[in-house]
C-alpha cells in the first residue's frame, strides 16, 4: 500500500511536469493569438472556481450560489490594486471621477489582495448564515452576489470603482514580466502557474486533518459534531478558503479579459460555474478540472458553429443562429442532471490505474464482437 | 407621518401593487418548499416565459384566446418541469434536485435568450388594465388597483381550496410528512403535480400584471422577481402562505419606497436606486440573523 | 465514590409533550449504568440533552464535578412549562454548550441508528474523530508541518483498529461493513476522542443472542482498558442484567425504578411499565 501510494505521487509528479512543459513548448511555438490559448487559460481560470466550488459543495456538502460575487470581488480588487497610479490619475480610465486609491502594486500582492477581500466579505456573510440550514445559504450567497453586483455600479462608490464603467490597464496577462527583469511573462503558463498552485493547496486541505472535517459534517452533521468538530467553525472555515480562491479566479479571469466590469459576473456565471462542477462529478477535484476544460473548448471553440450559422458543414442560418449553442448546452446539462448525475468521474480522483481500467475495459467491449 | 405618506403615496401605491404580484410569485416558491423542501430556482423563469408567451400569442390572437391560452399553457409548463426534471430525483439528495432546479432556470433562460434574440420584446397592452386613472391627486394605472384586489381574492380562494377540498387536505398532509402521507394512501404524485401547477397559474396571473406595469420582457426578467419573491416568501416563514403574502407586500412597499426618492442619510433617491434590487437581500440577510424562521415560520427540530 | 455524570431535575419538553420529566440520576466513575424502558420512554431524548443535541428545558447537568448544563424555562415556555422545579434554577445562568464543546470535554456516544461517515473507510471513520485534539491551525496543516502530529494520530488509529480487531477492513468503507463490525466501528471512532464517559443508544440493536453475549464482553473489555465509565441505553434484558452495576428506569419520561439488577428485575412497576415485553426480564 506504502509503495502503491509512492507510486501513484511519481506518476502524479510525471504527469503534471508533462502538462507545464507541454504548455511552455506551446508557448514558444504557436502563434499568440491562437484559440488554443484562449482555451487553456480560460480552461484553467475556470477550474479553479469549479475546485474551490466543489470544495464547498462537494467536500463540505455546502450549496452555496455566491461564487461570482466573489470573483466579481476579487477581480475589482486586483484590477484597483495594480492599475499603475499614473493610469489612476489620469483620464483614461477614471474619466468620470477622482480615483482615491493613492498607491499600486505587483501582481503577487494584487493576487493575494484579491482572495483576501472576497475571503473577508465571505467571512462577514457566513457569520448569519453558516448557523442555518443549507437552503438559506444558497439563497443568501446568490442574494449577497447581486447586491454586490449593485453596489460596485453605485454612483457613489464612483471614485473606487468608476461606476458602471470598465477598468482596465491594470497588470493584465499582457502586462506582466518575469520577476526582476522585463521580460514578459508567457501569458498561459503564467494562468496555469497560479492556478497549479491553488490548486495544490486546495488538495492538500482536502487530505489534511482538516479536510476530513469537512467530510465528515458533509456525511453526517450530528455524528460530526458528537465527534467533537465544530459545525459552524469549520463551514466558516471551508466557505472563507473557498471564497479566497473565487477571489483569486476572479482576478485571473480580469487578467485575461483585460477589462473588468461588473456586468460581467451575474448569476448566471455561478450557475455556469455549479454545471461544470456537476459534469465533472461533485467531490471530483480532477472531475472539476476535466469538465472546465471540455466546457470552455465546446463554448469557445469546438460548438462556436452552432451560434455562426455553420456547424459540421450543415448550412442553416435560421437555426444556428445566436444563442443556439447555449441551448444546446442546457440541454446537454440536463441530460447529465438527469440521467448521469454522477458525472465524468463521480466522486472518484482520475488516476493511472483507472485510466488503464477504463481503457481495457473500452478495448474489450470493440473486441467481443469478433 | 401623514407629509411624508402623502409625498410617496404613488410610490405606496405601486409598492402595493408590485407587492401583490410578488406575492402571486411567492406562494409558487412557498407551496413547492412546503411540499419538497426545494427551492424552485426556475419559478422565476415560468414567470418569464408566461411573459413571452403573451408576448407572441397577443400578435396573432384576441386577447380573449391569448389570456386563457397563456393560463393553460403556463400550468403545462408547471407541470412538465415537475415531472421531466423533479420527478425521476424524488429519492436523490436534496442537492442534485436544486441542481436540477438551477438547470432548468438555466435552460429556460437561454431558451427565451435563442427564440428572442436576447432583445427585449415590447409586452402588448391589455386594454383593460394598462387605462390610467386618478387617484387622490396621484394619477396610476388600474393595474395598480386591481392588482392587490386580485391577489388577497385569489390567496383567499386558494386558503379554502387548501382547508377545504380534498387535494388541499393531501397537500396539508404532505408538507406535514412526506413519508407517511405516502403510506396512508395519498398519491403523492399528484398532490406534487397540482402543487406545481397552482404554482404556475398564480405565476402566470402575476406575469400579466407584471410586465403591464414593466411594458417588457427579456430572458431574465424572471430572476429578478423570482428572488425577491423567494425572499418574501422566507420573511414569511417559507410554507405558509399568508406569510409569504405579507412579506411580500412589505418588500414591494420598502423597494418603491427606496426607488422613489425618499432620501436616506443625506443620499438623495436617485442615489438609491440602485439599491431597490440590493435592498431586498439585505433584507433577507437581517431577517435571516433575526428570525431565521421568518414571520409565520415553525421551528422545527431534526431527530436524532 | 464521586459522581462522573450528574443530572438534576432535567426535563425536556418539546412544546406540550414532556419527553423527559424531572429526571435525576447520577453515573460514578468506573461504572457499567443501564438506563431502559419501554419504547418512546425518553431514553435517546435523555442522551440528546447530555451531550447537546437538545437544549433542555429544565435542570442542571454535571460532569466531573462542574457545571456544564443548566437551563430553566424562559419565555414561551415559561408558561407552559408542565413541571415545577424551574425555580430551583431560575437564578442560575444558562449554559447551553454545543455538541462538540461536550464531547471535548470527554463524553462521546454512539447512536441508535448508527451514523457513520459514509463516503470515508474504516480507518478514516476513527482518523476524522481525532481532529478534535489536533492542535494544528489551518495553515500549518495545509502546508504538512503537523505531520508529527498526523503521523501520532494515524499510529494511534492503528493501535485501536487493531484492538478492536477491526484493522483488517482498514480500506473498507464503513458502510460496507457487515452490521456488527459497524456497530463495533462506531464504539471505535466515540474511542478515538478519548472520552472518560462512554454513552452507548442500543448497542445491541438488531443483534443475536450470540452477538450480544460478545457485546458484553467487549463493552467490559474496553472499559477496563480506557479506564472508561459506561452509561448505556439498551433494551436486551440480558446484556443489561449481566454487566450493569446499576439500572435506571424509565417510563414516560419519569424515572420509576433505579438500583442493582437484581432489584430491577424484583420491581412491580418496572414488570407493570414492560408489561408487554416481561418475557424478557
Amino acid at each position: 500500500m506504502e509503495k502503491d501510494k509512492r507510486n501513484h505521487l511519481i506518476r502524479l509528479f510525471v504527469a503534471i511536469a508533462a502538462v507545464y512543459i507541454f504548455i511552455t513548448i506551446l508557448e514558444f511555438t504557436l502563434r499568440p493569438t491562437s484559440i488554443i490559448f484562449t482555451v487553456l487559460r480560460k480552461g484553467a481560470i475556470y477550474s479553479l472556481v469549479a475546485v474551490s466550488m466543489n470544495l464547498l459543495n462537494g467536500f463540505t456538502g455546502l450549496f452555496s450560489l455566491g461564487q461570482a460575487g466573489f470573483m466579481l470581488l476579487g477581480a475589482y480588487t486586483y484590477a484597483i490594486f495594480t492599475m499603475p497610479l499614473a493610469v489612476k490619475q489620469s483620464e483614461r480610465v477614471y474619466r468620470y471621477y477622482e480615483c482615491i486609491v493613492p498607491f499600486d502594486t505587483g501582481v503577487f500582492i494584487g493576487l493575494v489582495a484579491a482572495g483576501l477581500v472576497a475571503a473577508f466579505f465571505a467571512f462577514l456573510i457566513g457569520l448569519p448564515v453558516l448557523r442555518l440550514k443549507s437552503d438559506y445559504l444558497a439563497i443568501a450567497t446568490l442574494g449577497f452576489a447581486e447586491i454586490i453586483r449593485a453596489i460596485f455600479q453605485w454612483d457613489v462608490l464612483g471614485p473606487l470603482t468608476n461606476g458602471a464603467n470598465l477598468l482596465r490597464e491594470f497588470k493584465d496577462l499582457s502586462r506582466i514580466t518575469i520577476p526582476f527583469t522585463d521580460i514578459p511573462f508567457p501569458p498561459t503558463l503564467f494562468v496555469f502557474i497560479v492556478v497549479g498552485i491553488c490548486i495544490l493547496l486546495i488538495v492538500l486541505l482536502i487530505n489534511s486533518s482538516y479536510g476530513r472535517a469537512f467530510k465528515a459534517i458533509r456525511d453526517d452533521e450530528t455524528a460530526a459534531e458528537a465527534m467533537g468538530i465544530n459545525l459552524f467553525r469549520h463551514k466558516e472555515l471551508s466557505f472563507v478558503i473557498s471564497s479566497f480562491f473565487a477571489g483569486v479566479s476572479g482576478a485571473l479571469l480580469a487578467m485575461f479579459q483585460y477589462t473588468v466590469q461588473a456586468q460581467q459576473f451575474r448569476t448566471v456565471l455561478t450557475y455556469e460555474i455549479l454545471l461544470i462542477v456537476v459534469i465533472g462529478g461533485i467531490g471530483s477535484i480532477s472531475g472539476s478540472c476535466i469538465a472546465s476544460f471540455l466546457y470552455i473548448a465546446l463554448s469557445e471553440w469546438w460548438l462556436r458553429g452552432l451560434d455562426m450559422g455553420t456547424f459540421l458543414g450543415i448550412d442553416a442560418p435560421n437555426l444556428f443562429r445566436s444563442g443556439f449553442r447555449r441551448l444546446v448546452f442546457s440541454l446537454i446539462i440536463m441530460v447529465i442532471v438527469l440521467f448521469f448525475s454522477r458525472g465524468i468521474m463521480g466522486d472518484k480522483e482520475l488516476s493511472y490505474e483507472r485510466l488503464r481500467n477504463g481503457i481495457r475495459r473500452i478495448s474489450n467491449r470493440r473486441r467481443r464482437p469478433e | 407621518m401623514a407629509d411624508f405618506f402623502h409625498q410617496n403615496l404613488s410610490y405606496f401605491l405601486s409598492g402595493i401593487s408590485v407587492g401583490g404580484q410578488y406575492a402571486l410569485i411567492a406562494i409558487g416558491y412557498t407551496m413547492v418548499y412546503g411540499i419538497l423542501r426545494l427551492i424552485n430556482f426556475a419559478h422565476g423563469d415560468v414567470f418569464m416565459c408566461a411573459g413571452l408567451m403573451m408576448v407572441y400569442f397577443s400578435s396573432s390572437m384576441p386577447f380573449v384566446l391569448s389570456i386563457p391560452a397563456v393560463l393553460i399553457l403556463t400550468v403545462l409548463l408547471g407541470f412538465v418541469i415537475e415531472r421531466v426534471a423533479y420527478k425521476p430525483l424524488r429519492s436523490a439528495p436534496r442537492m442534485s434536485v436544486m441542481i436540477s432546479a438551477i438547470g432548468v432556470s438555466y435552460l429556460l433562460q437561454n431558451a427565451a435568450l435563442y427564440f428572442t434574440g436576447g432583445l427585449a420584446k415590447v409586452y402588448p397592452e391589455i386594454p383593460v388594465l394598462s387605462r390610467s386613472v386618478q387617484i387622490w391627486g396621484a394619477s396610476t394605472r388600474v393595474v395598480t388597483l386591481i392588482t392587490p384586489v386580485l391577489t388577497v381574492v385569489l390567496v383567499v380562494l386558494l386558503t379554502l381550496l387548501i382547508k377545504h377540498t380534498k387535494i388541499g387536505m393531501a397537500m396539508r398532509a404532505v408538507s406535514r410528512d412526506f413519508e407517511t402521507s405516502q403510506l396512508m394512501g395519498i398519491k403523492i404524485n399528484r398532490v406534487i403535480s397540482m402543487t406545481f401547477m397552482l404554482g404556475s397559474l398564480l405565476a402566470a396571473i402575476a406575469s400579466f400584471l407584471y410586465f403591464t406595469n414593466y411594458a417588457s420582457v427579456t430572458p431574465t426578467s424572471g430572476s429578478m422577481p423570482g428572488l425577491k419573491a423567494f425572499v418574501a416568501a422566507v420573511f414569511g416563514g417559507i410554507g405558509s402562505i399568508p406569510g409569504a403574502v405579507i412579506g411580500a407586500f412589505i418588500i414591494g412597499i420598502c423597494e418603491n419606497i427606496i426607488k422613489g426618492g425618499a432620501s436616506i442619510f443625506g443620499i438623495p433617491g436617485s442615489g438609491w436606486t440602485t439599491f431597490s434590487d440590493a435592498f431586498t437581500f439585505a433584507f433577507l440577510i437581517i431577517v435571516l440573523i433575526v428570525r431565521p424562521t421568518g414571520l409565520f415560520g415553525e421551528k422545527s427540530v431534526d431527530k436524532v | 465514590m464521586s459522581a462522573l455524570l450528574e443530572l438534576e431535575n432535567v426535563t425536556m419538553q418539546f412544546g406540550g409533550v414532556v419527553a423527559v420529566n424531572d429526571l435525576s440520576l447520577h453515573v460514578d466513575q468506573g461504572e457499567i449504568i443501564a438506563l431502559i424502558g419501554p419504547n418512546g420512554a425518553g431514553k435517546t431524548t435523555a442522551f440528546n440533552c447530555i451531550t447537546g443535541v437538545y437544549e433542555p428545558t429544565n435542570g442542571r447537568i454535571s460532569f466531573d464535578g462542574k457545571t456544564i448544563i443548566v437551563n430553566h424555562p424562559s419565555g414561551k415556555m415559561k408558561r407552559t412549562y408542565a413541571g415545577n422545579k424551574a425555580v430551583l434554577f431560575s437564578s442560575e445562568k444558562t449554559i447551553d454548550p454545543t455538541p462538540d464543546e461536550i464531547t471535548k470535554l470527554g463524553i462521546a456516544r454512539t447512536f441508535q441508528n448508527i451514523r457513520l461517515f459514509r463516503s470515508m473507510n474504516v480507518f478514516d471513520n476513527v482518523l476524522t474523530a481525532m481532529h478534535l485534539r489536533a492542535k494544528a491551525n489551518i495553515f500549518a496543516s495545509v502546508l504538512r508541518l503537523d505531520y508529527k502530529e498526523e503521523r501520532a494520530m494515524r499510529a494511534e488509529t492503528e493501535k485501536l483498529l487493531k484492538e478492536q480487531g477491526l484493522w483488517e477492513h482498514r480500506y473498507e468503507k464503513a458502510v460496507s461493513l457487515p452490521y456488527g463490525f459497524q456497530r463495533r466501528l462506531e464504539i471505535a471512532r466515540a474511542l478515538a476522542t478519548k472520552p472518560r464517559l462512554l454513552l452507548l443508544d442500543e448497542p445491541a440493536a438488531g443483534m443475536n443472542p450470540q452477538e450480544t453475549l460478545e457485546l458484553a464482553g467487549f463493552i467490559k473489555e474496553i472499559k477496563n482498558r480506557y479506564n472508561l465509565t459506561v452509561f448505556m441505553i439498551e433494551h436486551h434484558m440480558d446484556l443489561v442484567m449481566g454487566i450493569s452495576d446499576r439500572v435506571y428506569v424509565l417510563d414516560f419520561g419519569s424515572l420509576i425504578a433505579e438500583g442493582t439488577p437484581e432489584m430491577i428485575q424484583k420491581n412491580q412497576r418496572v414488570i407493570d411499565a414492560y408489561l408487554g415485553v416481561s418475557k424478557d426480564v
